[in-house]
């Protein structure tokens, strides 16, 4: 009786073990196509392009986070809610977010004391900025993400948050 | 005047789970009324301990998840999933082959899938199945039914209690004076040493048209199952499904085969084919959904209870037919999703 | 002449529940008058689209049926005074449309005279105006859809103009309980309703018109076949239908007059259907021929919590705790006070709202006998089997718990009508149509975050790629210049960096 066992044991432990090593050989072979699933966590990113993660953009946070140089958690405007879909998507722990969630909130520049200096106008990732040199300038308040790249460079600190209801 | 505000609908509805249970447990009655005078007194004893275990296993199973016990209990789903695995044990069965069952079903096939609502196979048949493949010998142990004309020892209370909870029989009764083989073990037996249906028909343990005692066991549970089809707890689909099921091919095969085939009316009624088509494959969680996903389904239990009676090593093949069409219901419920009003016409598959 | 047949040839409709009707207390007397309330509330947002602009300042006076407020914009519908009386104040007011919380109303003390405007012109037969005009004027009078929807109807009718047509379909189905409002107005003005269906029949060049009627109101079909009989028309038909719940929606109803299906997120006129309610084709009848615009309706009144149950022609404005009182006042037990019927209607915090356009009913309820906590879903399909779009409303209870958008939109969410069948029938008494409109308003969320990040991800590339073009443009003059400079010698290198440095001491801020 014991040796039925043990060659059954043997038999399917010898399966898995060729099983195994024919799916390593073919992902190796056939690696899944490294744009697609950037594209794929980039599409989660929310796209405020404000570099909190550490990286110059949603783009390059994606493909850091594809060549597993970074946690899926460093996205402070993605909330939980993009960690989560990040975890799903690659088959990753869901952490806790790195940092606290930021609350959806937009620029308002403050008109009287805007002296047209430009500073934040360039520094803003998504031209949601306008005026020209020595005008004043404004916040297109639908196209701003709440980076809050804009608020350093005014020499004048006349950019504040308000919070979009 | 100052309102408190609620969301619509403001009427309410007018069923719900417990009661739904409840008469599923009520049309079980006379079944098992006609149990108990043919098979005796086991069917209790069977049903006690499977009630007490279930519900035992419920309680830990909910303690465990952090779940409120008592209203979880009130929906009566663990009593029917006893009353379920009473009627598929054999009448004389120890404690412990019940209890396995009982406590596979509750804790392993329901509560590991997240409890009522989210099991993918029905409790009742996988802790049948767990219990007939751990405990052969118990499991293929059936006594006769009560054959007032014929000279045998039908196990008193008494006797019946002593081997449930003991597993052992008195002196003076050993397992071959009282175990008889059912209908469906005569006819496998007989059929495979060529011997033809109709010889097997006459013998008496064979009854008129199902196999004794059996044959009235279906007609009891087939009133029940009338009953719950009019009162509109189950949808005529997936009995319909699973009679047809098996009827067809055992038509066929009766009337292309003549001799070597048991006729439609004894798979119908022996065994747990009206129990199966009424109860047992009418478990809402674990069946299709949509009506035409249920025929399908239904249709599928009962060709597969044919299958595994005709040609598999199994004399009824009720348990594992439910388990594996179990496992086709998510593909089923995809491919038999209805179309939407107002979407486009599309190939089979999509809404 | 036989009177025109109601006939039974219908198209299917799936699902959908038998309900009991409650309608026969609220039937059993003919629609009473509400006398002139002492105020006057008008929100000036009781249509959709646009709120209004209101043109009255306060302190005006202003007569029965003079314009208060102007429609805005291209979806939008206007406002009439219900009666004479002096603008008292234009400020917040609760309106059911906020279920209680406030809006912007048009306040009027009335002087209970009644005084009328004079009418900007005179009331001339329907058929000398153009129809395109005739859509005009109808939009002037202020007339939306009285069925609930609240549509403007002119802009309904024009855009309905564009499209081929077949059918002009009059909605007197009325399928919810309680509601008897469409039932009485058939009864007592199925003449001023057959006037208002021959205008739209003009005015939209159709030729084919049902009047749809459900098989419990009798009283309501024999008034109808009456007065088709007088009217001799051939063109208008009378159909009834089995009393199914919810067959009065408007896409129901086509599928089952037509057997054709609305498309998804599509209108009955791309099948070419036009729907009106009764109530709407009379209020067109009145304005048209008489030079009454929409200042009043005809609302019920009902539920155990209203002592006596009626019927009510209302002047738009008056009070719902007004209505009430002129009803009985309320009983003992009243607890739940539900604008609408009890499958789709509106609970509000208070009596103080005011009857708008969309009140088609005020329904108090008493005390409802506490439910059982919301148990696991069985996958019973009995929400399936009841559900008129023919969802799978357990799948989307699953996707909806999920907070899976592309599963939700896949299996049809926006399709749902929040109808509140499937709620019914549920064993497990999970609030189903509360949770799709919740799961509704989270997939448009959702939607609305992938558009702004998508929208904010353009620009960021657009940003960069701009300004790669300008670094490159830079480094092509440069080199350009460094080539000249190179050719022309080095006195002229030495020009230029001079020029440079006398820039730079003028603008140190560069």
């Amino acid at each position: 009786m014991w040796t039925s066992i043990i060659t059954a044991i043997l038999i399917v432990a010898g399966i898995a073990l060729a099983a195994g090593l024919l799916l390593g050989m073919a992902s190796r072979k056939m690696p899944g196509d490294p744009n697609q699933i950037i594209d794929q966590v980039n599409d989660l990113l929310p796209q405020t392009q404000c570099a909190q993660c550490g990286y110059p953009g949603c783009r390059p946070y994606a493909q850091a986070i594809v060549s597993d140089d970074a946690a899926i958690n460093l996205c402070p405007p993605g909330g939980d809610d993009t960690v989560q879909r990040l975890a799903a998507l690659l088959g990753r722990d869901a952490v806790p977010l790195a940092e606290a969630a930021t609350v959806a909130s937009v620029a308002l520049i403050e008109e009287s004391q805007c002296i047209g200096c430009t500073h934040c106008r360039d520094a803003c990732p998504v031209d949601a900025i306008t005026g020209a040199h020595q005008f004043m300038h404004t916040v297109i308040a639908t196209e701003c993400t709440g980076c809050e790249l804009c608020i350093a460079p005014c020499p004048v600190d006349c950019i504040g948050m308000v919070p979009v209801t | 005047m100052e309102f408190k505000r609620r969301d619509a609908p403001f009427i309410t509805p007018t069923s719900d789970v417990a009661s739904i249970m409840r008469h599923v447990l009520y049309a079980l009655i006379p079944a098992a009324l006609a149990y108990v005078w043919y098979f005796g007194s086991g069917f209790i004893l069977n049903l006690i301990v499977a009630s007490i275990f279930c519900i035992a296993g419920e309680s830990l199973m909910l303690r465990l998840r952090g779940r409120p016990i008592e209203s979880t209990l009130a929906d009566y789903s663990a009593l029917v999933t006893a009353a379920l695995l009473a009627f598929a044990m054999p009448a004389l069965t120890p404690w412990w082959v019940t209890a396995t069952a009982a406590l596979f079903a509750t804790v392993v096939a329901k509560h590991l899938y997240g409890g009522l609502g989210y099991n993918l196979f029905n409790p009742a048949m996988a802790g049948y199945v767990v219990a007939l493949v751990a405990f052969p010998m118990h499991m293929n142990l059936w006594t006769a039914p009560r054959m007032g004309d014929i000279d045998y020892h039908f196990v008193t209370i008494a006797e019946t209690a002593r081997f449930t909870l003991t597993g052992s029989l008195p002196d003076y009764l050993t397992f071959d004076a009282i175990s008889r083989a059912t209908p469906l073990d005569i006819v496998k037996a007989g059929l495979n040493n060529m011997q033809t249906f109709d010889e097997l028909r006459a013998y008496p343990m064979m009854g008129d048209f199902g196999g004794r005692g059996w044959e009235w066991i279906g007609n009891f549970t087939a009133f029940g199952g009338a009953w719950l089809l009019l009162k509109k707890i189950i949808r005529w689909q997936i009995p319909f499904g699973v009679l047809m099921g098996l009827l067809i091919p055992a038509s066929l095969m009766y009337v292309l085969v003549p001799g070597v085939n048991p006729s439609p009316g004894f798979h119908l009624f022996t065994g747990g084919t009206i129990l199966c088509a009424f109860f047992i494959a009418t478990d809402p969680v674990s069946a299709a959904t949509s009506d035409k996903g249920r025929l399908i389904y239904g249709f599928g239990i009962g060709f597969l209870i044919y299958a595994i009676r005709e040609w598999g090593s199994y004399a009824d093949g009720v348990a594992f037919a439910v388990l594996v069409m179990n496992m086709a219901v998510p593909a089923i419920d995809y491919l038999t999703r209805p179309h939407i009003v107002g979407h486009p016409l599309k190939k089979r598959g999509d809404p | 002449m036989s009177s025109p047949a109601a006939t039974y040839d219908l198209g299917n409709l799936h699902g959908g529940l038998r309900l009991p009707a409650e309608k026969a207390q609220s039937t059993a007397s003919a629609i009473q008058s509400v006398p002139i309330p002492n105020q006057l509330v008008l929100p000036i947002e009781q249509h959709v689209g646009e709120p209004a602009h209101p043109i009255v300042g306060i302190g005006e006076y202003v007569r029965k049926g003079q314009l208060l407020a102007e429609a805005y914009g291209s979806l939008s519908a206007p406002i009439h005074a219900s009666s004479s009386g002096k603008v008292v104040a234009i400020e917040p007011w609760p309106v059911s449309r906020r279920l209680g919380r406030k809006a912007p109303c048009i306040v009027i003390e009335c002087d209970g005279e009644d005084r009328e405007a004079e009418l900007p012109e005179e009331t001339v037969p329907f058929n000398t105006y153009e129809p395109e005009s005739l859509l005009q004027k109808i939009l002037q009078g202020g007339i939306v859809g009285l069925g609930g929807a609240v549509f403007p109807t002119g802009q309904k009718l024009m855009q309905a103009t564009t499209m081929p047509l077949e059918y002009l379909i009059l909605n007197g189905v009325e399928c919810e309980p309680y509601i008897s409002c469409d039932d009485l107005l058939m009864r007592e003005q199925a003449a001023e309703l057959l006037g208002g269906v021959q205008i739209l029949m003009y005015a939209l060049a159709l030729t084919d018109c049902f009047i749809v009627i459900e098989s419990d109101k009798p009283e309501a079909i024999s008034a109808i076949g009456e007065a088709l009989a007088e009217l001799n028309d051939a063109r208008i038909t009378l159909k009834q239908v089995p009393t199914i719940y919810p067959s009065g929606g408007e896409d129901q109803l086509v599928q089952l007059v037509t057997n054709r299906e609305v498309p998804s997120g599509g209108l009955p006129t791309d099948v070419g259907c036009v729907v009106q309610n009764v109530g709407t084709a009379a209020a067109i009848y009145r304005w048209i021929c008489e030079g009454e615009p929409l200042i009043s309706r005809v609302t019920t009144v009902t539920g155990p919590g209203v002592s006596s149950p009626m019927n009510v022609t209302a002047r738009i404005g008056t009070t719902v705790a007004d209505i009430i009182s002129f009803a009985g006042g309320y009983t003992a037990g009243a607890d739940q006070l539900i604008i609408g019927g009890p499958m789709c209607g509106k609970s509000v915090t208070t009596d103080s709202v005011p009857v708008v356009k969309a009140t088609n009913c005020i329904l108090v309820l008493n005390k409802a006998s506490p439910l059982s906590d919301e148990q696991p879903c069985i996958r019973c399909g009995e929400c399936a089997t009841v559900c008129p779009i023919q969802l799978l409303p357990q799948q989307l209870f699953w996707y909806a718990c999920a907070d899976n958008e592309e599963k939700l939109r896949s299996h049809g969410l926006t399709d749902c009508i929040e109808c509140g069948c499937c709620d019914l029938v549920c064993p497990s008494h999970i609030p189903l149509t509360a949770d799709f409109r919740n799961a509704k308003a989270r997939i448009q969320e959702l939607a609305d975050e992938k558009a702004r990040a998508e929208r904010a991800r353009l620009r960021f590339e657009s940003r960069n790629e701009r300004l790669e073009t300008e670094k490159q443009v830079r480094e092509s003059e440069l080199a350009l210049q460094k080539e000249e400079a190179l050719k022309a010698g080095p006195a002229a290198i030495e020009e230029i960096l001079k020029r440079q440095q006398k820039k730079q001491d003028q603008d140190p801020e560069d």
